[in-house]
């Protein structure tokens, strides 16, 4: 735990903390009015922080009575002009879905970390990427997307709690922070301060009492023949336009290489070895690591596609995101899969034999 | 000439698309006469269910919002106490608060949130066509219950009010009916002390069952629909204030 004074007056200094109190923090710093959660594993110490932290700070903590009513408190909260998340970890994101859902269609911005653990059902509390199609796609019913960080350090997950919270206010839309059981509890030194932000729109459409105006109202359903689709449309302008705008990539030693292994978050980090062993051992590897998985960095992919150079995706789950390398890379190249489900770690040695495997003749 | 009723502005000037004989039409009004009563149109959010008063923001003219089924309690939560200055009220029917929302609502009581819940009961899903709904009385035909409500399989008639009533944080549980003059008379009374309770900030969740007609889906007239709601649903919801 850490005390305020190393929270709140030093944000200037580096830090030592784990990621599931560094978002938190982070959010407080964003300009969180309010947060409601109810506890799962292994994301229990943001439940916990918030409810120290946001009392010391005078907002708004609730322990709710479960992930539905957590997701409705932050519709409620969002609707009326707040600042507000929620976070959970797989089988708790499953309740919220259907609140998610209201929430795209009522254009309400919201934040949502997903601190990943392993399915399906209950499955297990180690870390896993396995709910990268829940958040990719919508992952509620409907035709709509949130937008996904998939942050690979911890201060990593500070920098994208701020730009998160920017985001959901400039698009009315919710983002979703898709981070792991690894990151939720690894500590790492973070730098907590604020970073420039962006310009925000008034919420003039907020609940705020219909003082002096006319009313305002926020809702989900279009009955009349043509005004849901006029809806659908709008959003996917709003879509389009994030997809031009928003994504965000990092990639090393493309360029050159014969084989570009595709990792995210926590798997991106075991992969950052794997590939820098390969090019000591002279093999031409890079990587490329989308940090926005929706929108999916699909042109950097596709340019790095017209050289034929093989794609190794890199997962703890059964293959998600290579479905994404795919439709980016278009037949162009082959793409093969690594992972691990279950709650299971790719190790450098599997990642570098992988590579071996694909790229030194003998051993193909 | 002296006027003896007229339209309270919060209540828009228009036809709604309530059946007739609906008691939706009347309850309406009576909050809307309660906001304008109490003057706190300027800091009202009221929250539209899921069934036939989804779209109750059409006719009450204060900010609304339209919230998943059974989950307006919650949404409430998070709007009270990020806002609590405003007044906020849940409109919210049996299908509504009393099956799919029964969590969300025990808890908003159980945390004594400083809500003002308006409980429509009556005894059936109608925006669905007419299926059984947790209130319905034993032997009540409806589309899901073709041979009447039969409690072995099918459950008895679930009193809400009287579980809420039980909890601490609940400061305020009155049945009421809308069935006859008198019995309008006392819905609206008990729905601005409903009200009044959040204005003055009492430390609790107050809420108004009103028993209401649905001719539609209880295949009656409007006219017996009323006597149904005298003769038969009042011996199983008995009228009254149960907390407060």
């Amino acid at each position: 735990m850490i005390e305020k004074s190393d929270t709140c007056s030093e944000t200037h200094k580096r830090i030592l903390m784990c990621g599931n109190e560094a978002l938190a923090e982070a959010s407080i710093i964003a300009g969180l009015d309010a947060y409601f959660g109810y506890p799962i594993t292994p994301q229990n110490e943001i439940t916990a922080y918030m409810s120290r932290r946001m009392a010391e700070e005078g907002r708004v903590f609730i322990q709710s009575e479960s992930e539905l009513a957590a997701i409705n408190m932050v519709f409620g909260a969002s609707a009326t002009g707040k600042r507000t998340m929620t976070s959970s970890s797989s089988p708790g994101i499953s309740l919220m879905q259907e609140g998610m859902s209201y929430l795209a269609g009522a254009e309400l911005p919201a934040v949502v970390v997903n601190v990943m653990r392993g399915g399906p059902g209950l499955g297990n509390i180690a870390p896993s990427q396995s709910d990268y199609f829940q958040a990719t796609r919508g992952g509620g019913h409907g035709d709509y997307r949130t937008i996904v960080f998939g942050p690979s350090t911890v201060q990593e997950l500070v920098d994208y709690m701020h730009l998160a919270f920017d985001l959901a206010d400039v698009y009315r839309i919710t983002v979703v922070i898709l981070a792991d059981g690894f990151l939720g509890q690894m500590m790492e030194p973070v730098l907590l301060e604020k970073k420039p932000h962006r310009e925000l729109p008034a919420k003039d459409w907020a609940l705020t009492g219909a003082k002096g105006r006319e009313q305002n109202i926020v809702r989900s359903l279009w009955l009349p023949e043509g005004a849901l689709e006029a809806l659908n449309n709008k959003l996917k302008a709003k879509y389009e336009l994030i997809e031009k705008n928003e994504v965000l990539c990092e990639q090393y030693e493309v360029e050159d290489a014969e084989i570009v292994v595709v990792a995210y978050g926590i798997a991106a980090r075991i992969v950052r070895s794997a590939v820098s062993r390969a090019r000591e051992e002279g093999i031409k590897a890079g990587w490329i690591r989308p940090i926005t998985l929706w929108p999916f960095p699909t042109e950097q992919i596709s340019r790095a596609a017209e050289e034929f150079k093989i794609f190794l995706t890199v997962e703890m789950s059964l293959g998600q995101m290579v479905e994404d390398v795919r439709l980016a890379v278009a037949g162009k190249a082959p793409v093969v899969f690594y992972g691990r489900p279950g709650g299971g770690t790719p190790t450098v040695d599997e990642i570098l034999d992988k590579i071996k495997q694909l790229t030194i003749p003998e051993k193909r | 000439m002296k006027t003896v009723f007229k339209r309270t502005p919060t209540l828009k000037d228009c036809p709604t698309h309530y059946c007739p004989g609906c008691g939706h039409g009347i309850a309406h009004r009576l909050i809307a006469e309660t906001i304008d009563e109490l003057g706190i149109r300027g800091r009202t959010i009221g929250i539209a269910p899921v069934g036939c008063a989804v779209l109750a923001y059409d006719y009450l003219d204060v900010d609304m919002i339209e919230v998943a089924h059974g989950r307006a309690p919650a949404v409430a939560t998070g709007m009270k106490r990020t806002n609590p200055d405003k007044i906020i009220f849940s409109y919210q029917g049996d299908g509504d608060l009393a099956a799919i929302g029964t969590a969300e609502i025990i808890h908003a009581a159980h945390r004594a949130e400083q809500l003002t819940v308006i409980f429509i009961n009556n005894a059936v899903f109608g925006m669905t066509g007419g299926q059984m709904a947790p209130t319905t009385l034993l032997g009540q035909v409806t589309a899901t219950t073709p041979k009447g409500r039969n409690a072995a399989g099918e459950g008895y008639p679930l009193q809400v009010s009287e579980i809420l009533a039980l909890l601490p944080g609940a400061i305020y549980v009155e049945r009421c009916a809308l069935s006859g003059a008198a019995g309008v008379r006392k819905t609206k009374k008990a729905i601005k002390h409903a009200f009044e309770l959040q204005v003055e900030a009492a430390e609790g969740l107050s809420l108004v069952e009103v028993l209401s007609p649905c001719p539609t889906y209880w295949r009656m007239t409007p006219a017996k629909a009323m006597e149904w709601i005298e003769k038969e649903m009042v011996k199983v919801f008995p009228l009254g204030r149960l907390k407060g």
